[in-house]
Parts: C-alpha cells; structure tokens; sequence
C-alpha cells in the first residue's frame, strides 16, 4: 500500500540510515528517496556505501528519472528533488530552502501531491528544521509519519521539531525497526 | 519558510496563469516540468505577498512591469563561475584544443542567465590565446539578465568562491587580475565582453539562428519536461556544426530522446557529447 519512502536527514543521519538500510529490500516494492544535506564536494563513495547494506538498486537521482519499485535514489547535492505528476523526477537548482539544497521540504511537499497515502516520510537526525513544514504538508494529505526518536538520534534538534510540531505515527528506534509499519511486509 | 501566508495553487489555477500569460504576452510556460513551476509561482505569490490568487490573477493580467517580474522570477537564475570544476577542466583539457583547429570559434550559451558561465568560458579561451578568434552567442528568455551580462559585474563576496573553482578546474594565473574591485563589486575585463553577442531568445519557440562548435545549456532543461527537452534537443542539434559539442549540466542525460543515436558521450563521462551524425 506505501508506494514510495522519502527519508530526509542532515547532521547524524548517515550512521542511522545505514542501519535502516537492511530492512528496505526490493521485495517491498517501494520507490526510495533519500536527501541528505550534503557538501556539494561529496563523491561517489556514498552509493556505494549505501549499496553495500540493501539489495535494492542505489542511484543518485538524474532528471527525469522514473521512480521504480526497489530503487533507491541520493539527491545530489546542490539540486532540490521534485516529483512531477507522472511519478518521474524534476531537479531543481534555484534558491536553497532553509540554507539547504537540496532541501527536504521541497521533496516531502512534492511527493505528497502524487502520492498522498501512498507515501511515507522518514525525518531522522539533524540540526536545522528542514522538512518539517514539509511534514506538515504530508501529514495533511494522508501521508505515513516517520520520526526517528530524538532520544537516540546524535543531534537531536530536527526530529525533536516534529515531534513538537506535527505528531508522528511511528517513532523509528534502532530496536523497533521490525515493527515499522512500511517495514512489515518484510520476510 | 515563509509562514506568515501560504497559498497553494491547485493545478487548475496554474493552467489559467499559464494560459493568460500565453494569450497577453507569447511567452508560453505550458511545456515547463510542473512541480518546479507550480513551486515557484506559490513562492512568488508568497513573497509578494498577494490575498488570494485572484489578486495575483488579476496583476498579471492588467500590469506588464509585474509580468516581467514574473518571468525573473519563474525562471531560476542560479549561477555561478566554473560551477562543477571536473566539468570545467574536461573543457580546458578535452574541448578547447578541438575548438582552436577551427579559424573562428563560436558557443552559444543557451539560457545564460546572469553569465556567470560565459565569462568563465571566456576566461578559459583567453588562457588559450583563442579568445581574439572565439565569439560567444549569450541568449536568455529574461532581457533583464541579459543586460547583466553586458555588465560583466558580479558580486565581490562570490569572488573567493569564484577563485577557488577556478583553481580547482585546472587554473593557474592569478583569478584577481581579471577584475577589478569596485566597492562590493567586480567589473571583469572589457576584452571578454567584447567577445560576447546578447540576445533574448526563447528556447520554446525561437529557431536555430546560426552554426555553433559549442553549445552550453546547463541546468536550464531541468525545468522542462520531456516533450519541450526534446523539441530544444532537435534545436540544439540543428545548431551544431558535425562534431560540435553539446554541454549539459551534471544531472542531465539524453538517453530519454530519440536524438541521443546522433550523439556520442565523451569518455570521462562529463556530461559533454559530440554531434556524430
């Protein structure tokens, strides 16, 4: 029933993705975005990284690229990720959004008008408040919420912002990961 | 982000701006990618803070400096010098010396913004000696920018940044002295403006209008969709000379046209291809 995963993370996030990266497998059938607020100097490494933990296929994102059932997709760095209508992907470079680009609002914002209830957002640990406006917008369109507990996240200031201002629906522990709602179908 | 007002436009209500802005102006946004657009005109009515949409509707409509505000706004004008240094330094090493076997050079910057590439490119063909034989063709939607160009001012406080591009994409003289320092500006040298031919130009409806060796679009078809990224694909083929090349930004591909079997990537994988048949 959940089409697509939008996980949004800054400060502290990759170590907790990477843990969460063995429950997503191809066999969910979900379409995976990740936006990480990353230096625009960052190579490649990090797909591999990230491959290395999920037998879905990891790619970063590139224009126009059609979201797939089992496919993981990076957002560059220095482009903001849309989602259009016709589930394929539009970058965008214009003005950073809460001093990020690509910023996780943007993308959260975006893939609530496709997908509605069919979505879920993961907003994991950070330092700013970014995607939480865009939580805002999910939630009211019907999305899945998913906030990682700030109790165990390293900077605890973004998650700890959702939870004051817009409520979740399953709090992510590293020891609960089993029983998160889009993970459950997993064999 | 902005809390204060919040306006969502719904698909339909960008379909009638769309339209009036077609019917009133010829400026046809219709083919731009949705969601980037959408995002945009929501941002604009924010910011100019605007009750309802129907008074954002009606200031379109009745006032032509709002619409030309409009269009500066709509269309992203994000730049910067030797943005993406690999890139830069596949041009310095792999494309300027195939350009300088031609006796004149000419690059078309299609949707050059503010000019930011322009100028580097210049730079590049001056440390070349190839700049006296080159003319750079600068063409954007948006006069506004255009008139920037001509300019050749960008601001002070982008100019470490801009220099550390610069050096990082292979460059070895001295950044500084290409400018001048003028408060919190910098004034690039006149040798590189004079080599450089403005024009608007509408990539959704204007043609071909000369020959290139080089055409620059980076970033700008990202905000199309498929079928408009097609038709400019036709038009940048149209424009090329045989082994032309055609320059694309980082995350951008040919492989959803029918025209990539004329094209053939260079081998480091920068998103430069050559005009093969």
């Amino acid at each position: 029933m959940y089409e697509l995963l939008v996980i949004g993370g800054s400060a502290g996030s990759l170590s907790v993705v990477l843990k969460i990266l063995p429950h997503i497998n191809r066999s969910l059938g979900l379409a995976i975005i990740i936006v990480f607020h990353r230096k625009n100097s960052e190579d490649t490494s990090l797909i591999e990284v990230l491959s290395r933990r999920t037998d879905c296929y990891v790619k970063e994102a590139e224009d126009k690229d059609e979201l797939q059932p089992g496919t993981i997709y990076l957002a560059p760095a220095d482009y903001h990720v849309l989602i259009e209508k016709d589930r394929s992907i539009t970058l965008d470079d214009s003005e950073k959004i809460n001093h990020s680009r690509p910023s996780i609002d943007v993308t959260f914002e975006s893939a609530a008008e496709v997908y509605n209830s069919s979505l879920a957002c993961m907003l994991l640990s950070g330092a700013n408040a970014d995607g939480v406006e865009g939580l805002i917008s999910a939630r009211k369109r019907g999305a899945l919420i998913l906030v990682q507990d700030p109790a165990t996240a390293e900077v605890p200031f973004m998650p700890k912002q959702a939870l004051e201002r817009v409520g979740v629906d399953f709090l992510v522990k590293e020891c609960n990961l089993r029983e998160c709602p889009i993970f459950k179908s997993d064999s | 982000m902005d809390a204060t007002r919040n306006i969502q436009l719904s698909d339909e209500e960008v379909e009638f701006v769309l339209n009036d802005v077609m019917d009133l102006y010829g400026y046809d946004f219709t083919n731009y990618s949705k969601a980037s657009l959408k995002r945009r005109i929501n941002r604009l009515i924010s910011n100019d803070r605007f009750p309802s949409f129907a008074e954002f509707r009606y200031r379109i409509i009745n006032d032509k400096d709002y619409f030309s505000r409009f269009v500066e706004e709509i269309t992203v004008n994000v730049t910067e010098m030797f943005r993406d240094v690999t890139f830069y330094k596949t041009l310095r090493q792999q494309v300027i010396p195939v350009l300088a076997t031609w006796p004149l050079i000419r690059i078309w910057h299609a949707g050059c913004s503010t000019g930011e590439e322009v100028y580097s490119m210049a730079i590049l063909l001056h440390e070349a000696n190839l700049l006296h034989k080159s003319l750079l063709y600068a063409t954007d939607i948006n006069p506004a920018v255009l008139q920037k160009v001509r300019e050749g001012v960008f601001p002070l406080s982008q100019m470490r940044q801009y220099s550390e591009n610069y050096i990082l994409s292979g460059g070895n003289r001295d950044f500084s002295s290409y400018y001048t320092a003028q408060y919190n500006a910098a004034k690039f040298d006149e040798q590189f403006g004079k080599r450089i031919v403005l024009a608007t130009h509408n990539l959704v409806s204007d043609g071909s209008f000369n020959e290139f060796q080089l055409i620059m679009c980076r970033n700008v078809m990202i905000y199309f969709d498929k079928q408009l990224q097609d038709k400019v694909l036709h038009l940048f083929y149209d424009s090329l000379e045989q082994l032309g090349f055609l320059a694309l930004g980082s995350k951008e591909t040919l492989r959803f046209t029918d025209i990539h079997k004329n094209f053939k990537q260079i081998e480091n994988k920068e998103k430069i291809w050559r005009k093969i048949k």
